[in-house]
């Protein structure tokens, strides 16, 4: 099982308290784990990446294992101990706005 | 009795203001999507419990929520809107191709009479529209692909497309307006459009009576009368008896015609209220005293009204789509601003009182009338 955090207000939306797990089938990267999270939590499409490009929301970042993956491939592996479930996928709202 | 809902969206949330018909005692319910921008939320006139709300973030973007029991609870809905075909660009500030991207739904306008149809004005501009209650959008291209979109252009908030009105005896026609393009109108259910700018004079311009890029600000039609239009400019007040095919100023007497709202009495078509706002770039009431102005000659002759209003050291906005009226038999009238209050007025607009004092900026406010 995959572990994903998502941001306060993505919690809010999708209804959900706090971590959420996720069956993804195949190799888990970025890609992989967007696409079981959105296939479950279909009012997160769009939020997260955009509906046609695919691409990150600029103030969104991506975090596992304390590196920033926010800039890596989205199909490239993600580290094992997030794959196993040790470690959370992390999405994060930039600190901005007010 | 008569019930009134106030539907008010804020930059940090939803809230449902409601009352008997009296309108003096107020039931606050919310904030709903707390932290979100509520750029407009409205109900659908055949099915009043229905209501749709634009929900957005720079963070997440666009949602769209949708209500089946007034407001109590609300699901998602589709939020994908695609241009139709290839983008195309408008005319960025400086007047270099920009490349038209989606930002936001900036207004929610319902059908007249089916409630799954629902129409969506967008930022950057165009128009869409859903048939299957929000599930699902597809823009009517023919607007941004009529001809002049590459010469529109934004204003300070945006290429914002902020105005759609449905003509309750012409079930072909639609007007919709943008900032800064100008206002526009279809008389074949949203296929193919045409601007309505003539008479419109805007000095900002280096051609002030072009066919577009006016900054029309709001657009307002009395529902038994909608072939005659009042507009606020971001200068002038404007006034058309003729669908939108010339328009003629009516600004008359008003301390400054600038401002961002305007609406029609719900049962005198000659009776308009509008706030003016002193601008450049200030977008305060003039004086620091919150006026709403009427006309009761459906323009050049206005009077102040101040009674209730705070009249010194009142320095906030009423943004373009935050005024609405109901229908009871004398006529209600609420404006919402940016300091966060939602003034009513219970008799046409004698006499003002908050609903509400300390929301976050106001970003619009719609008014149902139930039975």
């Amino acid at each position: 099982m995959i572990r994903v955090i998502l941001p306060h207000h993505l919690r809010t939306l999708a209804q959900v308290g706090g971590e959420i797990t996720l069956e993804v089938p195949g190799p888990v990267t970025a890609r992989t784990v967007l696409d079981a999270l959105e296939s479950r939590y279909p009012m997160l499409r769009g939020t997260i990446r955009d509906h046609q490009t695919r691409q990150r929301r600029p103030f969104l970042r991506f975090f596992a294992c304390a590196e920033d993956w926010s800039h890596e491939s989205p199909d490239a592996a993600l580290p094992a101990a997030v794959a196993e479930g040790e470690e959370p996928f992390l999405i994060l709202g930039a600190i901005a706005g007010g | 009795m008569s019930t009134v809902r106030v539907l008010a969206g804020t930059r940090k949330g939803a809230f449902i203001l409601t009352s008997d018909g009296k309108r003096k005692n107020w039931q606050v319910s919310g904030p709903h999507f707390a932290g979100w921008e509520i750029y407009h939320l409205k109900g659908s006139p055949v099915d009043k419990n229905r209501l749709y709300a634009s929900q957005s973030s720079g963070w997440f973007g666009q949602v769209v929520q949708r209500s089946d029991d007034g407001g109590r609870t609300w699901s998602t809905a589709g939020n994908t809107f695609a241009y139709d075909g290839v983008a195309g660009t408008h005319q960025w500030y400086d007047g270099t191709p920009h490349p038209w991207e989606f930002k936001r739904v900036w207004h929610l306008e319902p059908s007249l009479t089916d409630p799954d149809t629902v129409y969506a004005g967008a930022e950057d501009a165009a128009l869409f529209r859903s048939t299957d209650g929000a599930a699902t959008w597809q823009e009517l291209s023919g607007l941004r692909k009529h001809g002049s979109g590459p010469d529109w252009q934004p204003g300070a908030g945006g290429m914002c497309l902020h105005t759609i009105l449905l003509d309750p005896l012409n079930a072909l026609r639609i007007y919709i307006a943008i900032s800064a393009a100008g206002a526009f109108r279809s008389d074949d259910g949203g296929q193919s459009w045409k601007p309505i700018n003539k008479g419109l004079v805007s000095n900002f311009m280096p051609n002030p009576t072009a066919e577009v890029g006016h900054c029309v600000h709001h657009v307002a039609m009395h529902p038994s009368r909608p072939s005659v239009l009042f507009m606020q400019k971001h200068w002038d007040v404007m006034r058309s008896d003729d669908a939108g095919e010339s328009w003629q100023e009516v600004s008359g007497n008003l301390p400054t015609d600038f401002g961002f709202v305007i609406d029609v009495h719900a049962h005198e078509p000659e009776t308009l209220y509008v706030v003016p706002i002193k601008s450049d770039s200030e977008h305060f009431p003039p004086e620091g005293k919150l006026r709403v102005y009427r006309s009761r000659t459906g323009g050049h002759e206005w009077e102040a009204l101040t009674r209730g209003l705070p009249q010194s050291d009142c320095y906030l906005n009423v943004l373009r789509d935050a005024m609405a009226v109901d229908t009871l038999d004398e006529c209600g009238v609420y404006f919402g601003t940016t300091g966060g209050q939602v003034y009513a007025s219970a008799d046409a607009g004698d006499n003002w009182t908050p609903i509400v004092r300390d929301l976050p900026a106001v970003l619009s406010v719609e008014v149902q009338t139930l039975p």
